[in-house]
């Protein structure tokens, strides 16, 4: 490291910091992967939740990356989507504990969703696509910013809910006073069209910048894509034509 | 004649009322990805009622005698790799045996490991107590419950893609808005079998 002038030092600055403002913006996990959809549908009846769910993945999200990062070169091809669940379900369990123990109402409020980090497509997304071949430091960068980027976007999308259906945000009073609120968007229906209405709107102002707009989940996307072989090649499976 | 009553009554609940897909939200990865067809939304659906019944069976008393009560803490790791290590195995016998179940089925099985309702669904069994007959007719209707959101589902999207959409709805966010509608109608079950 000592070896590197002033303006590598910058350029190498600058390339970590990218990283890092791509999983918050240019490929944020929730608009534009569209990765994780159950938590975002799920938990966002409520700000406050959005931030709790949020920020757990995050903290599973930059341990397994750092880790998977890490022992890249010395987990076999063949076994690492195995290897990566089994790290990544043991920071699950970690946080877990840790929200169980510091924080038991917000453990009430996500549930079962909690251990369902571990199958979040964007955890094993993220190991797959960036973990495996990058070293330590970017993929902590990229964890963390991806991390943060599906955060603020189901924190948005738990405030809009909570207006909307309780007129409050962050249990704060906003306009539960003088409007009657829509219950509906508390319910599982809402979930589906508050998401609908984000990723419209995302799509919009991909659009405007000269971005492809997201059309619909598709085998692209998915984080299995790599241990599903038949996949991979159109002509033997009739999934291949789904995209 | 109790128990037939209770049996009933989480089969009519996993299929319309607590659905996986529209209540509960396990499972949405496919239910948006490979609805698009009416085959292909059945076949997968087929295969998850498979290994989430199949994954019950296995997870509850390795849950119930080996982990229960002081090694609760581990639920989520073994059950991730009991549910891997199942996939695999179910894909590997059907391959072996069964070669027309495993030409419809295969290519779905790899992408249910890492499919939230598989491992939902029996975390839920055990969260809510549930014997074990009680569970697996509970991944029974949850797999059945997924099957008619999936079917439905397929069918509303074939004619929305026939529709004129407005241009900023089109793709993803119409078929959001679309599985929206679906939801609320399913609430309308609401209050069906308890």
């Amino acid at each position: 490291m000592k070896s590197l002038t002033k303006r590598q030092v910058r350029q190498v600055k600058s390339k970590n910091l990218s990283i890092f403002t791509n999983g918050l913006l240019k490929e944020n996990p929730t608009l534009r992967l569209v990765l994780g959809t159950c938590p975002t549908l799920a938990i966002t009846t409520a700000a406050i939740n959005g931030i709790g769910m949020g920020l757990a993945a995050t903290l599973v999200l930059v341990c397994s990356n750092v880790v998977i990062a890490a022992l890249r070169n010395v987990i076999p091809d063949k076994v690492r989507i195995p290897a990566f669940i089994t790290i990544i379900a043991g920071f699950v369990s970690v946080v877990q504990m840790l929200v169980k123990a510091f924080t038991p109402s917000l453990d009430a409020a996500l549930g079962i969703y909690l251990p369902l980090i571990v199958v979040n497509c964007i955890i094993l997304g993220r190991a797959e696509a960036f973990a495996s071949k990058n070293p330590v430091l970017p993929s902590l960068l990229d964890g963390l910013g991806m991390g943060l980027g599906f955060t603020a976007v189901i924190t948005v999308m738990g405030a809009i809910r909570e207006i909307l259906g309780a007129g409050t945000v962050f249990s704060f009073p906003v306009t539960s006073n003088f409007i009657n609120p829509m219950i509906v968007f508390l319910l599982p229906p809402g979930g589906f069209f508050v998401f609908g209405i984000l990723v419209a709107a995302s799509n919009a102002i991909a659009k405007k910048q000269g971005k492809k707009p997201v059309e619909h989940l598709g085998c692209e996307s998915c984080p299995s894509k790599g241990i599903c072989s038949k996949m991979q090649n159109p002509e033997s499976g009739e999934v291949a034509e789904n995209e | 004649m109790n128990k037939i009553t209770l049996i009933c009554s989480i089969l009519l609940a996993g299929i319309l009322t607590n659905s996986m897909v529209l209540s509960k939200f396990l499972g949405i990865c496919p239910f948006l990805g490979v609805s698009k067809k009416l085959n292909t939304a059945f076949s997968m659906s087929v295969a998850v009622t498979l290994v989430m019944v199949a994954a019950t069976a296995v997870t509850y008393p390795i849950y119930t005698y080996l982990l229960y009560p002081n090694y609760t803490y581990l639920e989520t790791v073994v059950f991730i790799l009991v549910i891997a290590a199942l996939v695999q195995l179910i894909e590997m016998v059907l391959k072996k045996f069964i070669k027309p179940i495993y030409n419809a089925l295969g290519i779905y099985l790899p992408l249910i490991t890492t499919n939230c309702a598989v491992l939902g669904v029996t975390m839920l069994n055990i969260q809510n107590e549930l014997d074990f007959v009680s569970s697996l007719f509970n991944a029974l209707a949850a797999g059945l419950g997924f099957m008619l959101a999936m079917v439905l589902f397929a069918g509303v999207r074939q004619k929305v893609d026939e529709a004129d959409v407005p241009e900023f709805l089109k793709g993803l966010p119409i078929t959001l808005i679309a599985a929206a509608l679906v939801s609320l109608s399913f609430l309308g079950f609401a209050g069906i079998g308890g």
